[in-house]
């Protein structure tokens, strides 16, 4: 009995040794390079410094400047419109293109590789290709809005045009995803479910408002959410495709804060932004989860 | 939706509805009509781009725009090789892929392991703290982790790309909950006959994760690949750049030779498009589990 006892307390013992040698190396990491950094973020927002020359504490200075700076009102105002503007187009756009492939048809694998393969185009190639179709002069997209009486438009270099521009970029580079993970959820849909509704009368359209759809509540739920989150961070595109401009027209939060940061020198500033920012997106995350709590209904 | 059930949903994202009609079915369905717009719109783009990167100069300046290949100015392709120190930086992309890839593939496997089977002091706070990691914005912590790197003198060094992302709270959770939902039983009777965590670990439990690895892997290579903003930040000679990096450069050198830069991107996305084309199940399962997109 003592010698078992003392194998198992060593057993015990050794799972403590050997269980932290296991997760040392990625904790070590993860705590330097993710845990500090969130901590380190919060005490700049309270300092005034320039990334070079020592921090000096400020207090709550750097907040209470935020509400008088027009330029992060309106990074602000454009981060809301484009959210507002690029989350419904992508989601929605995602689940009527994902019905649409969900069924056998000859060629099908063809369509769903063309709709998948933005996902991987990274942001650089994405602006690239985007900078050249909305090209004012011999971009493509003029000339077949100009087929049906269209334009000419600016695009990327009108200031009304800019912002608007860059939605349908992203929408373009992100559907292919919200339409992997609508695929995947459609199949996930019970055949006896859709079999039952057809016995009882209902059509194409009826099936889809009163079977997928409430099915795909929670899915919808999470890439309304997932989306809101990547909209409100937006910052390659802009950086890339307009530079924030023309003017400030296409400023946005995590621009405005780069800018500060490392172009500007002003890095406490630079971080209240980003909590506030990261604040905006865990308020607005919940408020969605709650109302979507009211919506959806989970599977038994 | 418990992240086991992501994982068989993304399954059969990847593996389709995709029995085709099997035989002579030539029957047309209206279903092509939406479909067909759907697909010209989401690869025209692309297939432009192609063009426009074997056309000369003076044809990229051609109004209307030409859809149809004019002509097949191979001589870009090698005229970009040329410009811009193209092969480093597809060289130094490469190194700082493989090396994120192998990082994450050893260090989330031996820690999610940990998390998964060990029962170790502490265990369950340091997970919840890795756990937060993933909820705050990489925007939010970019400017201390930036001066992190330059107080570890990696700043302009392919070592900035690297170290920080060797591993990742993505990479443990996704291995943690697969290990889960490995038979328990095999582990134990090797521990009977007196095997080691680690040779459990090398011998039993990553042979049989060879999906989850795959997919980690391949969402690895391409986050890595394609990541722009950290590159932005820490590197500043043109030597080590990434290819992200260099081609933004680039594209301000060389504003109006379209042709050129279209050619360049074009060279830049054959490796991720590629790994695609052979890997497109682990890449669907990847971003259908992680809403992770480069």
């Amino acid at each position: 009995m003592a010698v078992r006892g003392a194998n198992i307390r060593r057993a015990v013992t050794s799972d403590h040794v050997v269980g932290w040698a296991f997760a040392s190396p990625a904790v070590l990491l993860i705590v330097v390079f993710g845990l500090i950094p969130i901590v380190w973020s919060a005490l700049l927002s309270f300092q005034k410094t320039n990334l070079l020359s020592p921090a000096h504490w400020v207090g709550l200075a750097n907040y209470r400047a935020l509400p008088k700076d027009p330029l992060f009102e309106q990074s602000m105002v454009h981060s809301a419109i484009y959210t507002v503007l690029f989350v419904p187009f992508s989601v929605a756009g995602g689940l009527l293109t994902a019905v649409a492939l969900n069924r056998p048809l000859r060629g099908i694998r063809i369509y769903r590789t063309a709709v998948f393969v933005p996902v991987v185009v990274s942001t650089i190639a994405t602006v690239i290709i985007f900078l050249w179709v909305f090209d004012p002069n011999f971009g493509l997209a003029n000339w077949l809005l100009g087929k049906v009486g269209l334009g000419p438009f600016a695009f990327f270099t009108s200031s009304n045009g800019a912002l608007y521009s860059i939605v349908a970029m992203t929408v373009w580079g992100w559907i292919g995803f919200n339409v992997i993970v609508y695929l995947a959820a459609l199949q996930g849909i019970p055949r006896e479910l859709v079999e039952a509704a057809e016995i009882d009368g209902a059509g194409a359209l009826g099936i889809f408002r009163n079977v997928t759809l409430p099915l795909l509540g929670p899915v919808t739920l999470f890439l309304v959410v997932w989306s809101s989150i990547n909209a409100l961070q937006l910052f390659d595109e802009v950086y890339l495709a307009t530079n924030g401009g023309p003017g400030t027209a296409t400023y946005v939060p995590v621009f405005y804060l780069y800018k500060l940061a490392f172009q500007g020198g002003i890095a406490g500033y630079a971080a209240a932004i980003a909590y506030v920012l990261f604040a905006v997106i865990l308020v607005l995350t919940i408020v969605q989860l709650m109302v979507g709590k009211r919506m959806v209904h989970y599977a038994p | 939706m418990s992240e086991i059930q992501t994982i068989e949903l993304a399954e059969r994202a990847a593996e389709g509805p995709a029995a085709e009609p099997k035989g002579g079915r030539f029957l047309f369905s209206s279903w092509h009509l939406v479909l067909i717009p759907i697909a010209v719109v989401m690869v025209i783009p692309l297939v432009w781009m192609v063009i426009t990167s074997l056309q000369t100069l003076d044809q990229t300046r051609h109004y209307p725009p030409s859809l149809v290949p004019t002509s097949m100015q191979v001589r870009n392709y090698t005229d970009v090789l040329q410009q811009a120190p193209f092969a480093r930086w597809f060289v130094n992309t490469l190194v700082v892929t493989l090396a994120c890839v192998a990082g994450n593939l050893l260090f989330c496997s031996l820690a999610g392991y940990a998390f998964a089977r060990i029962r170790f002091f502490g265990r369950e706070l340091a997970f919840i703290l890795i756990l937060a990691t993933l909820m705050v914005p990489f925007q939010v912590v970019i400017i201390p982790t930036f001066l992190i790197v330059r107080s570890l003198h990696l700043i302009d060094t392919l070592g900035a790309l690297i170290l920080p992302n060797l591993a990742g709270a993505f990479g443990i959770f996704m291995l943690r909950q697969f290990f889960r939902t490995l038979p328990v039983e095999l582990e134990e009777a090797a521990r009977i006959d007196g095997a080691s965590r680690l040779g459990i670990l090398f011998k039993i439990v990553l042979p049989l994760s060879g999906p989850a690895l795959a997919t980690l892997a391949v969402i690895t290579f391409m986050w890595t690949w394609n990541d722009f903003l950290w590159p932005l930040i820490t590197i500043y000679n043109p030597n080590n750049m990434t290819i992200q990096l260099g081609l933004a450069t680039f594209q301000g050198a060389h504003q109006t030779n379209t042709n050129l830069r279209m050619a360049a991107h074009v060279m830049s996305m054959l490796p991720v498009l590629l790994l695609f084309f052979f890997a497109q199940r682990y890449f669907i399962r990847g971003i259908a589990t992680t809403g992770l997109k480069g």
